[in-house]
């Protein structure tokens, strides 16, 4: 594995999988009050061996491997907090997030506004379709939080952002939701600094600057929509890509500000359409950018439907670069 | 429904040897304020001051009160909805309790919760519950193996009812917590009534105790009317808990004399049934008691009813003075915005150098004797445990088709001799 089971290895690329571990190490290393707890997240290393090495460097009590209980897992996440630790709890599959909804949506994101009790938490797991694992093993639950005040909600696309916003969630005092895209695990390569860093929570970042339309996407759809960004700049279309990074607290400022220069919109995401993060932008370019667009706000996003396990199935399900270049296209008339 | 036929009549002097006198004394003080302080809500319920409903903890005192009194001042808590008497005795003043009802800017929560639902890390160690039952229990098993990593040796405890013991997350919590070897007690209120549904139709079982054994833990059945019974359990199981023993499961056999809240006039219960526990009123058995003993005598009573009354009274005052948050003040505060708003550092009572650098030779400070050495296993280092239950063999199933009495001996060593005599008044092991 790149990186090895060190300290720091800066300077290189590294996995997507790799960036992940390597956060996790290095908070450990810098704090001891940063935990990890999950199912079999210790001598396994994790499903994916996300945390691999962690056991041995620092010992069953700092690394718990569980019951397959999502609430107690959460539940004594959240105790742990309240005395000051920080706690990062793996969801084996972020599907199974829902077996401990209560406990996230009424307890833990609610704590800090009800009775002043911060709860400094991450809870991170593999998302996401792409890979074939079926309609439970493939979800892209992030919706159900983002509609959830008291959380923050990541869900990053590079090796670089996914080290340093782990990082910048483990030193978070609020509870943070960290989705990992489980298809850019070990597809993706990138290169990361050595040495400390972080990456700051609640901004988007763009990824490729254009004036003809803005594409807005996050996680695995960033690069399926860059790569229709550079066949769109083929026919003339110069489209701006941003990276949301974070979808809760959304970074409406950089949203916004790239919509009045391009005065066009489309929103790509993974996640189904209905209720997806897509409306909630498009209601909030009506709101603050009404007057600068020149046409409707478009989606690509997944089907209305569970994730279907086929490949042809899952294929026709999913978005993908030549949805998004359709759409573009369609857009780019206006 | 078969009651216990000692309830409520085994207050025995061997207790005396165990208490002294202003443990006693302090036993019966907050009760009395745990019922002052609800007789006023009632009152303020009545002239429509309390914003939501109001649930009664009425006849249950002795167990809130007994079993948070067995803690230490450094020990967390995590109360329910009836178990205002904890908050008392952890030291929280009534006015907090009233403005909380009465949806106050001066309460704990500023109006942005009521009824018992507030808590106080800092200082008092009290985590607030939420609606939804038994999600505490995972919780305090957080802070309870936190603390412990903390090297902090507290002790959690939190508070679930009869009804509330068939949430999932109680099942999942009290597993994690035993499989943690969590010092945390659990307090099972058998109140014979979840709403209006009586605890046969939620629990087939008749002691709700016997659910320990599912997760392999020690657990007790204790008269809940009988506050020196509630308190000597509880003693008991905080201190095995505190010495490394593991999670400990209580149950308090009472009954929950008003409805679910005060809109339920509780028809559904049957007339002898509260009859039967009108006459076992906590603190009207433990006034005799402590009046027998020659702990209290009438001026006793009457200094203590006069404290209670200038007490509440001020209390109330200050709570109905208070004011209604202001309108904005709905806005803000989803976030902590960082050291300015929460400073959040752990208190470490371990020597920082058995954790930095992190070593992996970290010594654990707990660890799972008997692991891989049960009797029915092949010894340490045996591929599978079997614990010290022994295997079923097809010949010993009883004729009815179940297996025998001798399928299941739990290992009764794990518990200290001498605390059985402390618990050999009205409090009991759970049948076995």
């Amino acid at each position: 594995m790149a990186g090895g089971k060190g300290t720091a290895a800066g300077g290189k690329e590294i996995t997507f999988l790799e960036a992940i571990r390597q956060a996790m190490f290095e908070e450990m290393e810098r704090d001891p009050a940063v935990l990890l707890m999950g199912e079999d997240v210790g001598v396994y290393g994790g499903a994916f061996k996300t945390s691999e090495g962690l056991l041995e460097r620092f010992g069953w009590e700092r690394v718990i491997d569980t019951p397959i209980s999502e609430s107690a897992i959460i539940g004594a996440a959240c105790g742990m907090s309240y005395l000051g630790l920080r706690p990062i709890c793996e969801m084996q599959f972020i599907d199974f997030i829902v077996c401990a909804f209560n406990q996230i949506t009424n307890f833990v994101a609610k704590g800090h506004y009800l009775w002043n009790a911060p709860a400094p938490m991450v809870i991170r797991g593999p998302s996401g379709g792409g890979v074939h694992g079926g309609p439970f093993h493939s979800a892209n639950p992030e919706m159900y939080f983002v509609h959830t005040p008291g959380l923050k909600v990541i869900y990053p696309s590079t090796p670089y952002d996914a080290k340093g916003l782990l990082k910048a969630a483990v030193r978070d005092n609020n509870p943070v939701l960290f989705f990992e895209h489980k298809f850019l695990y070990r597809r993706i390569k990138g290169e990361v600094p050595a040495g400390d860093y972080t990456v700051p929570i609640g901004r988007a970042v763009i990824r490729r600057e254009g004036q003809h339309l803005t594409i807005l996407s996050y996680a695995a759809m960033a690069h399926s929509s860059l790569e229709a960004a550079e066949e769109l700049a083929k026919e003339g279309v110069e489209a701006e890509v941003i990276d949301l990074r974070t979808l809760l607290p959304l970074d409406e400022e950089t949203i916004v500000n790239s919509v009045r220069k391009t005065n066009k919109c489309l929103v790509v995401h993974e996640d189904t359409k209905t209720g997806g993060i897509a409306g909630e932008i498009a209601a909030l370019l009506c709101e603050k950018a009404f007057s600068d667009l020149d046409g409707p706000v478009l989606r690509v996003t997944a089907l209305d439907t569970p994730v279907p396990y086929a490949p042809t199935l899952e294929d026709y399900f999913l978005p993908n670069a030549k949805k998004v270049f359709a759409a573009a296209k369609e857009l780019a008339r206006y | 429904m078969r009651f216990l036929p000692e309830m409520g009549t085994a207050m025995t002097k061997q207790m005396l040897r165990e208490l002294t006198p202003q443990q006693y004394l302090d036993l019966y003080y907050y009760m009395r304020l745990n019922r002052a302080v609800e007789d006023t809500m009632v009152k303020l319920f009545r002239q429509n001051k309390i914003v939501g409903g109001l649930y009664s903890s009425l006849g249950q005192e002795a167990i809130s009160v007994g079993t948070c009194y067995a803690l230490e001042k450094k020990d967390w808590i995590a109360p329910m909805i009836r178990n205002i008497g904890a908050l008392l005795v952890k030291g929280v003043p009534p006015r907090d309790i009233f403005m909380q009802h009465m949806a106050k800017y001066d309460s704990p929560t500023k109006g942005r919760d009521g009824t018992s639902h507030f808590g106080d890390l800092e200082n008092r160690h009290i985590v607030s519950p939420i609606s939804m039952l038994g999600d505490l229990i995972p919780v305090m098993t957080g802070v309870a193996v936190g603390g412990r990593y903390l090297g902090q040796k507290i002790v959690t405890m939190t508070w679930i009812g009869d009804g509330g013991s068939s949430t999932g997350v109680f099942h999942e919590g009290l597993n994690f917590a035993a499989t943690q070897k969590a010092p945390f007690v659990l307090i099972l209120e058998n109140n014979l009534w979840a709403y209006s549904t009586p605890v046969r139709r939620q629990v087939p079982l008749e002691n709700l105790a016997d659910r320990a054994k599912a997760y392999g833990i020690d657990s007790y059945i204790v008269d809940g009317n009988n506050v020196v019974a509630v308190f000597n359990a509880a003693r008991e199981a905080v201190e095995r808990a505190r010495a490394g023993g593991g999670p400990i499961l209580i149950e308090a056999k009472t009954f929950r004399r008003l409805g679910h809240a005060q809109h339920d006039p509780a028809e559904y219960v049957p007339k002898e049934m509260r009859a039967y526990w009108e006459a076992r009123d906590p603190i009207a058995l433990y006034e005799k008691f402590l009046t027998a003993e020659k702990l209290l005598d009438a001026a006793g009573k009457k200094e203590i009813d006069e404290k209670l009354e200038a007490l509440l009274a001020a209390e109330r005052e200050f709570a109905e003075n208070s004011p209604m948050p202001p309108a904005e003040f709905a806005e803000g505060g989803v976030y902590c915005t960082g050291d300015d708003c929460h400073p959040i550092r752990p208190k470490w009572e371990r020597p920082a150098g058995e954790l930095t650098p992190p070593k992996s030779s970290v010594k654990p400070v707990w660890t799972v004797p008997g692991f891989g050495s049960g009797k029915g296993s092949g010894g340490a280092g045996a591929p599978i445990h079997f614990g010290d239950t022994r295997v079923v063999a097809a010949g010993a199933m009883a004729s009815n088709g179940r297996p025998g009495k001798t399928a299941a001996k739990p290992n009764a060593k794990s518990a200290p001799k001498k605390a059985k005599a402390a618990a050999a008044g009205a409090s009991r092991k759970a049948r076995r």
